[in-house]
């Protein structure tokens, strides 16, 4: 599972560990019921304290993106009730705009929000070619 | 089982008139990873030495695991796991004597887990401790401080002077005995980045004192980097409530400051009435904190003597 750490990023370490997260089965890269790496193995990996990993999975299993199962692991869960466009659309919208209130707030124009939305789906595609090319 | 691994009440030390701790009180609860920051001669390792029981405090208390390590050194020290940076180890003996010499002083000494660590590390169990570079010396050094599983691991600059590989080994070795055993460690470090990674909550020591203190996601939620202007071309750095450090940028004021809950995630609206207009704000790094803070608490001084 490949994830990357912004230490200059605003946002808490465990919440870029659980955006990332979220992409990777939104995109389809964790599927369905896969097990996702102990906390100790993915500590290790990103060089963060234990705890930072368990409250990034805590918080995506409130969401019900990930359950634990008693006893083993934690998997991805079954989303038997996929959303409806109509609600992915609404989440998404909500989203959208927070990012315009912070871009307004920061003095960005909408052309250069949009530059910026282009340059983030372009690391993000180039991220997932190497998470592709190592085959796990 | 006491609730809290430490308990340190307004812990107090000097040496000669500089006050190396100045009121020190702090909590360490199992299962979480703390992290100690300051510059050179803050205090930090005055207070990990006294953890350890080394120093006898002027004033205040140190319980450690609940009990006063000066007391009951034996029972305190062997569930301490201690890492320091001058990692003073006994020259002439090889790494295996000195495993299995350590091993006599704690009955809890896992073989296995000291074995995997010589094997992960791909340590030479047959070199002298003289014969070991700086790096070996550092893991030869972590494997005496973990392998018997201690409750309570403090690591003074555990870092200092390391390659990246070798820091990793120690960062791992702090996740390991956290993730596995649930169990508390306390690291000090000059290393902003290192700590803003690899702890859940920090303190931060200058001149003795705690100046701040809290999980690192809180610490850095309430503090921004502000660029203000002002109307008028006043020489005098604005005033505000959770202002920290103040510094002239050209035409801007460069502001590091603390927002109050009354701010509401966002800078004080009496600067607007004062006509001071805000060109950007910006969540600040623990560097930028760190700096800000330790530069105020200098100025406090220099008043104080004034």
């Amino acid at each position: 599972m490949h994830i990357e750490i912004q230490p200059q990023d605003g946002l808490p370490i465990y919440r870029q560990i659980s955006n990332q997260i979220k992409y990777l089965i939104a995109s389809g890269q964790l599927k369905t019921g896969q097990e996702l790496p102990g906390v100790r193995t993915l500590a290790e990996q990103l060089t963060v304290t234990p705890n930072t990993i368990v409250k990034a999975y805590d918080e995506l299993e409130a969401e019900g993106l990930l359950e634990k199962r008693r006893g083993s692991g934690t998997y991805v869960t079954d989303t038997n009730s996929p959303l409806t466009r109509k609600e992915q659309r609404r989440i998404l919208a909500q989203r959208i705009d927070a990012v315009l209130t912070e871009a307004s707030q920061l003095d960005f124009t909408l052309e250069e929000v949009l530059v910026l939305l282009h340059d983030r789906h372009a690391a993000l595609t180039r991220t997932q070619a190497k998470f592709e090319s190592k085959g796990d | 089982m006491p609730e809290n691994i430490v308990d340190v009440q307004g812990l107090s030390r000097t040496f000669g008139t500089s006050k190396a701790l100045n009121d020190v009180t702090l909590q360490l609860k199992p299962g979480l990873v703390y992290g100690l920051v300051g510059s050179n001669g803050a205090g930090k390792s005055t207070l990990i030495r006294h953890l350890l029981g080394l120093m006898t405090p002027q004033q205040g208390t140190v319980r450690v695991l609940g009990l006063d390590p000066v007391k009951s050194p034996v029972e305190v020290l062997a569930q301490i796991g201690y890492l320091s940076e001058e990692r003073d180890l006994p020259e002439w003996m090889r790494v295996d004597e000195l495993l299995s010499y350590t091993s006599a002083f704690y009955p809890g000494w896992d073989f296995e887990y000291a074995k995997d660590l010589l094997r992960t590390f791909d340590l030479d169990p047959t070199k002298k401790v003289k014969h070991l570079s700086k790096g070996m010396r550092a893991q030869a050094g972590l494997i005496v401080a973990v392998a018997h599983r201690p409750r309570l691991l403090l690591l003074d600059e555990p870092s200092t002077g390391l390659d990246a590989v070798i820091r990793k080994d120690i960062l791992n070795a702090i996740i390991r005995t956290v993730a596995d055993d649930g169990r508390t460690a306390l690291f000090s470090s000059h290393l902003l980045d290192e700590v803003e990674q690899m702890s859940d909550e920090l303190f931060m020591v200058d001149h003795g004192r705690i100046v701040l203190r809290g999980s690192v996601d809180a610490i850095k939620q309430r503090h921004v980097v502000a660029h203000l202007e002002s109307s008028s071309p006043s020489d005098e750095a604005p005033e505000f409530a959770g202002l920290i450090s103040a510094e002239r940028i050209g035409q801007q004021w460069r502001v590091v400051c603390e927002l109050t809950s009354d701010d509401s995630g966002d800078l004080p609206h009496s600067l607007a009435e004062r006509g001071i207009s805000v060109a950007s704000v910006r969540a600040a790094s623990l560097q930028e904190i760190f700096v800000a803070r330790a530069g105020r608490e200098r100025r406090q001084k220099l008043e104080v003597v004034r």
